[in-house]
């Protein structure tokens, strides 16, 4: 799902007492639930890194649910049971996009403007272009019926498989690197791999094409 | 506000293919609400009576032998689907579908014509009367199950059930996550457990973590045509062919005989479940007809049914992103769970033996009940988080998909899309949301079609309207457009593309108060009629007596008058009009009684009893 962007930030005055709300889930003056607001880590109350200790978010999501669900706001006046569909929804989507690394990723490159590359848009990245050209080949030969070509197509997804667990492991560092540093610099080459990551699966993909 | 609705007692309903019940909290549990002869179960069985009157559960289900025609049950199975869509089931049921039924099915029964909601609402409604006479108050809220698997379509018509049986249905909930909150009331359980859910029509699994009282779908998925009804249709086919072999008679078009058949094959099903081996017993105008039926043969039958729960099971288990060996517990829920075979299946599948300890008929609704206290606020230290069964998404250029909620989401979910013109100065653009994992838009289930309408004429791509697709704790999609160039409400018309428009539901809420009413004076005239035919048979018993010659001439005509007219009055449709000429006959006869009381005090005396005058 593409990372939606970070929401439009609101009035920060509640909206049933009109006191300052401080961007919390609730008023601080008359208790009552805020539009959701803010981005997907401060709303988990986390701080903008990739790595995350799961079990701990497992843990804020399920305190925070039982705060937010509209389960809870059964017998409240319509505007809040509304308010905690909107509020639910917007932690449920925050909890599913950081759950995920990828996703958590492409989710902080947007909300600092950057955008991983759609690989069907982009193509191929330039240093893959050698990889991309043995496959087409061999796949070629093997649809004209070359059975030949079979060991030659084993060792190009093998080929590939290498490059995605080197592309997991650029982005592990790439992860740790930004926690430690948060220089921009960091997250574009985050992006670049992510690019060059969905490539490689795409090629995967292709390359799973039974001879006719 | 928030008064009133705590006050109020709040139901949980199992809506079930075959069976359905209600249950509410008594205390921090759930029971369940028996009605007033004591039964739990009311069969999910509808019936229009010869004379003309509405009824469901077991006074429906008993004219099933005398007139099937008249007679509906598994209507769950029609439930927010197209004529289009429910041939196999025309085919294996005796459902009597009006033709040109086009996005809305019409049923017939005997001479009037129902939609499934309204038929679903007389289950409902007989279900609120029940708790009614319990409770001695009115009950005005429910909470009732579907099967997981239930598209957007299945849960509207199942909300317009309610409204038509004048129940508002404050949360549908998902049939194994109800059976899952039963399950884990006592918060000892923790950990992952899946509810294989198989009940008469339909069929679900669930994948759940259970961790201090939050019980979080990991993943769902089923079948919405599968269930123990299947198997009965196999065994009602097999005994049909048996019979054309046998008498040499085809009697798949007596719906009288296929019913009686019917119940004979679900008695052996039944019977199958603790026996090696039972016996069809049918009778038919004197025929006798009987088959072994052994425990072996009957699983070869049933065991490509039972097969095509488990590829479901696989994909949830994929789904939830857990190895088969983490989960804790099987729970079983459903009557065809009862089968050995299914519990064989499950064991097989999960690699453990399932939990049997929880009454597969009645865990739904007693879920649904937990549910209830849950939004009471009776059981604040649970909570559930359900997730969405199938994807949303939207067709594309060249009807291609583009999904914008996952299946396997937690709901409430929202995605927010913007749409533009193609053209300039178009007012208006279409969107065609469907449901379902298909790439292509033809191959998944259409929800509805959504015009945004009124857009100030632009350059093409220039009007940028931000359309919000909101997936709620029900599972129904919301839909809701504002224009961003005017930050204005953008108006959305909806078109569903099976079921009711609104209008559609109030007209039936409208007609099903008038028909109660109807219904209602079709009663005092059958009571009315009752009483006639009390006092005609009682007069013209008295004319041949003693007394009957001791009254005077005149007396004895205007008797005869007053029997005459009320035998004309009890052809009208009126009951006022025969209750008037009871009276009057009453009133004539006053004389007559008079004489006939003294021959009665008389033979009292002479020692005769009362019953010989």
């Amino acid at each position: 799902m593409a990372a939606a962007p970070p929401f439009p930030s609101e009035p920060p005055a509640c909206w049933h007492c009109g006191q300052p709300t401080a961007e919390s889930h609730f008023c601080p003056s008359c208790r009552r639930l805020q539009p959701p607001g803010g981005d997907y880590f401060s709303y988990l109350g986390l701080p903008q890194k990739l790595g995350i200790d799961l079990p701990e978010m497992e843990q804020r999501f399920h305190s925070l649910s039982r705060r937010l669900h509209p389960d809870v706001f059964f017998q409240r006046v319509e505007t809040e049971r509304q308010l905690s569909v909107e509020a639910a929804a917007f932690l449920n989507d925050a909890y599913r996009t950081l759950k995920n690394p990828l996703t958590r990723a492409e989710y902080l490159l947007a909300l600092h403007g950057i955008r991983k590359n759609d690989p069907r848009i982009s193509g191929a990245p330039l240093e893959l272009l050698e990889e991309v050209f043995e496959l087409k080949t061999t796949l070629d030969q093997i649809r004209d019926g070359d059975e030949t070509a079979q060991p030659q197509l084993v060792q190009a997804r093998e080929k590939i498989q290498k490059l995605l667990a080197e592309a997991d492991r650029a982005l592990d560092e790439g992860f740790a690197n930004w926690d430690a540093t948060g220089q921009r610099q960091t997250l574009e080459r985050i992006a670049a791999v992510l690019t060059r990551r969905a490539f490689l699966r795409k090629l995967l993909e292709d390359s799973g094409v039974e001879p006719r | 506000m928030s008064d009133l609705r705590q006050s109020e007692i709040l139901l949980g309903i199992d809506l079930g293919t075959t069976n359905s019940l209600a249950a509410s909290m008594e205390g921090a549990r759930p029971a369940i609400i028996p009605d007033a002869g004591g039964d739990k179960l009311v069969p999910s069985v509808v019936a229009l009576t010869p004379q003309g009157e509405l009824v469901a559960g077991r006074p429906a289900a008993d004219l099933l032998l005398s007139t099937p025609e008249r007679v509906v049950y598994s209507v769950k199975r029609l439930l927010g689907k197209g004529s289009a869509e429910v041939a196999e089931d025309l085919r294996l049921f005796p459902f009597r579908v009006v033709e040109g039924s086009g996005s809305v099915i019409r049923i017939r029964l005997g001479d009037r014509v129902f939609t499934p909601p309204e038929i679903s609402a007389q289950v409902l409604r007989r279900l609120k009367a029940n708790a009614e006479a319990h409770f001695g108050s009115p009950v005005n809220q429910a909470v009732v199950t579907v099967p997981a698997y239930f598209n957007h379509a299945q849960r509207q018509a199942t909300k317009d059930a309610g409204r038509i049986a004048g129940l508002e249905v404050v949360r549908l909930l998902n049939e194994p996550t109800a059976a899952a909150l039963a399950y884990g009331l006592d918060r000892r359980k923790q950990g992952i457990v899946a509810v294989y859910d198989l009940g008469g029509g339909t069929f679900d699994i669930s994948i759940l973590k259970l961790h201090e009282g939050i019980f979080e779908v990991l993943s769902t998925n089923g079948d919405t045509h599968l269930g123990g009804d299947d198997i009965d249709s196999l065994l009602t086919h097999l005994a049909l062919e048996d019979i054309l072999r046998q008498w040499g008679e085809d009697l798949s078009r007596h719906a009288v005989a296929v019913a009686a058949l019917r119940l004979a094959v679900i008695r052996a099903k039944h019977a199958l479940s603790t026996m090696p081996e039972t016996t069809i017993r049918f009778t038919y105008h004197d025929r006798h007809y009987a088959r072994e039926l052994s425990r072996p043969r009957f699983e070869q039958l049933a065991a490509g049914l039972i097969e095509r729960s488990l590829e479901p099971c696989r994909q949830a288990i994929l789904d939830a992103g857990i190895d088969i060996r983490q989960i804790e517990e099987v729970v079983l829920v459903g009557g065809s769970t009862r089968i050995p075979l299914v519990r064989e299946a499950v064991e097989i599948l999960f690699q453990r033996k399932p939990h049997t300890e929880l009454n597969p008929e009645e865990v739904v609704g007693l879920g649904a009940a937990v549910e209830a206290g849950i939004l009471a606020g009776i059981r604040p230290d649970l909570l559930l988080l359900d997730v969405t069964s199938l994807s949303l998404g939207i067709e594309t250029l060249g009807g291609v998909v583009s999904k914008l909620i996952h299946r396997n989401s937690t709901i409430p979910a929202a995605v927010t899309e913007v749409f533009t013109t193609a053209v300039d100065g178009q007012r208006n653009v279409l969107i065609h949301v469907v449901q379902g994992e298909r790439e292509m838009a033809a191959d998944n289930r259409s929800l509805a079609s959504f015009d945004l309408k009124d857009i100030p004429p632009q350059p093409a791509g220039k009007p940028r309207i931000e359309v919000r697709f909101l997936i709620d704790a029900n599972g129904i999609l919301n839909v809701t457009a504002r224009d961003l160039g005017s930050c204005r409400e953008q108006s959305v018309e909806v078109k569903p593309s099976y079921g009711l428009t609104d209008a559609e539901v109030e007209a039936m809420i409208a007609e099903s108060i008038d028909q109660a009413e109807s219904d209602f004076c079709r009663r005092l005239l059958v009571e009315a009629r009752v009483d006639a035919d009390a006092i005609l048979a009682a007069t013209e018993k008295a004319m041949g007596q003693e007394a009957w010659f001791e009254i005077t001439a005149e007396e004895r005509r205007e008797i005869q008058a007053a029997l005459n007219q009320l035998r004309l009055a009890y052809q009208a449709e009126e009951h006022l009009l025969v209750r008037r000429h009871i009276d009057m006959l009453n009133q004539a006869a006053l004389g007559l009684a008079e004489r006939m009381m003294n021959s009665a005090v008389k033979a009292a005396l002479q020692g005769k009893s009362i019953e010989e005058v």
